[in-house]
């Protein structure tokens, strides 16, 4: 209950708005269960599904796989709907998903500047941020200082790639694997693996080190 | 249409504050809300694009609360617009007379486990792509008064196709009610001085998924 900064025009009488928007949604979901249209437990299930089976740990297992097997990797690279459909949710991904690779040269970003259109098969429900005014305006624009504003400072000849999710194209960052990871297994290498650093804001922690 | 969702190189929204806080969800509306709209979706009450539109069609004054309100603003709006309840009965907070019959019925738990799989939007196509990889193109400089994803800093400006992804339900038209007509779809990747200027980062490339119709050779 407190991530409100996206919203400061609201903080005065937040707690009656609350309630009438609180009120609002209830109505809707009265309305949606009395004319047939979903079952409510269903309505329930919707939301705990999002809470607790699809996030970013999807993500994390196909990047770590990504990093530990060189014919994933590829497969990936090629349909990455079709090689991770295995991670996902019940064993299924929705078609056109790309994966994009970090290289020496290249980092990439996503982003969607005209709403907020994110993978959420593989990476759950989009954070605050990536629905900020903030960061889809900007992001296309001067990405080095939005990158600047999450921790990150890239080398100045590095090319920034950033890719705007204008159609149903979704886009998972395949970052770097960090150095000093070799002795590592798959699982121990999807934690080190951050939801950012597969949206292209971030980069995987280190080994045995703190979040950055 | 020209509204405040297209925000690709606006400035004035401030620094992005990178530090998440709490759960999935910041008040249990929000869940609440996001739930009934994608049973609406799931149920074929409206389809995607009409739901974009929907948004991009509040007041600029509501489309800058929040993400989940705006996504209520859209439901309260679209429920009546698509037949499915009555303003009355938004109202009443209770449905007042029967429900429609769904285009996919009811959903019920036994959906649930296809809640996380997105559709597929590639369709068969009747025509030979217009473009090729490599190929450099303008994106055109249109205005349209309805839904489109062609993002306004990208209109006028040249870039080169990338990938093509097939034929895909063009939103231009699904948003209005005129069918899926499928069209091909390419990732266009721009310089991004290009698009900004010669001021620009001169390591920027920006792509977008682009529709043909949004595309002329360059």
């Amino acid at each position: 209950m407190s991530s409100h900064h996206h919203d400061h025009d609201h903080d005065h009488g937040e707690a009656s708005e609350l309630s009438e928007t609180e009120l609002r949604v209830r109505a809707l979901q009265t309305i949606l269960v009395e004319k047939g249209y979903a079952d409510p437990a269903a309505l329930d299930a919707i939301v705990e599904t999002y809470e607790t089976k699809i996030g970013p740990h999807i993500g994390a297992r196909i990047v770590a796989r990504a990093w530990t097997d060189p014919t994933f990797r590829e497969a990936l690279l090629t349909d990455a709907s079709k090689a991770a459909a295995p991670f996902g949710y019940q064993g299924e991904l929705g078609d056109h998903l790309v994966a994009v690779e970090n290289t020496p040269d290249r980092h990439n970003v996503v982003v969607c500047t005209l709403c907020s259109c994110y993978p959420w098969d593989v990476l759950g429900l989009p954070p605050v941020w990536y629905k900020s005014f903030a960061y889809r305006s900007r992001v296309v624009k001067e990405p080095r200082a939005v990158l600047r504003e999450f921790g990150m400072a890239l080398p100045d000849q590095m090319e920034i790639r950033v890719w705007d999710s204008t159609a149903e194209v979704r886009y998972l960052v395949l970052p770097e694997r960090p150095e000093g990871t070799e002795g590592l297994s798959e699982a121990q290498l999807a934690e080190l693996v951050t939801r950012d650093s597969m949206i292209g804001t971030g980069v995987p922690r280190a080994p045995g080190g703190d979040r950055a | 249409m020209n509204g405040i969702h297209d925000m690709g190189g606006m400035d004035g929204f401030g620094p992005v504050d990178p530090i998440e806080t709490g759960g999935v969800f910041h008040a249990s509306w929000e869940g609440g809300v996001m739930a009934t709209s994608r049973v609406m979706g799931a149920i074929g009450a409206w389809n995607i694009d009409q739901g974009r539109y929907g948004i991009e069609q509040l007041p600029p004054q509501l489309y800058l609360t929040s993400y989940y309100r705006r996504w209520l603003e859209r439901f309260e709006r679209a429920i009546v617009t698509y037949g499915y309840a009555d303003a009355d009965e938004i109202a009443a907070g209770h449905a007042l007379r029967p429900g429609k019959l769904p285009p996919r019925g009811k959903f019920t738990l036994a959906n649930i486990d296809r809640i996380g799989r997105r559709g597929t939007f590639t369709r068969p196509a009747n025509t030979a792509a217009r473009f090729a990889i490599g190929d450099r193109v303008l994106a055109r400089n249109m205005h349209p008064k309805g839904h489109t994803r062609l993002p306004r800093y990208m209109r006028g400006h040249v870039g080169v196709v990338e990938r093509l992804h097939g034929c895909q339900v063009f939103p231009d038209s699904a948003a209005v009610g005129q069918g899926e007509n499928p069209q091909w779809l390419y990732t266009v990747c721009f310089d991004g001085r290009d698009l900004w200027g010669a001021d620009a980062d001169p390591t920027l490339k920006v792509s977008v998924e682009a529709f043909e119709p949004y595309l002329d050779p360059a």
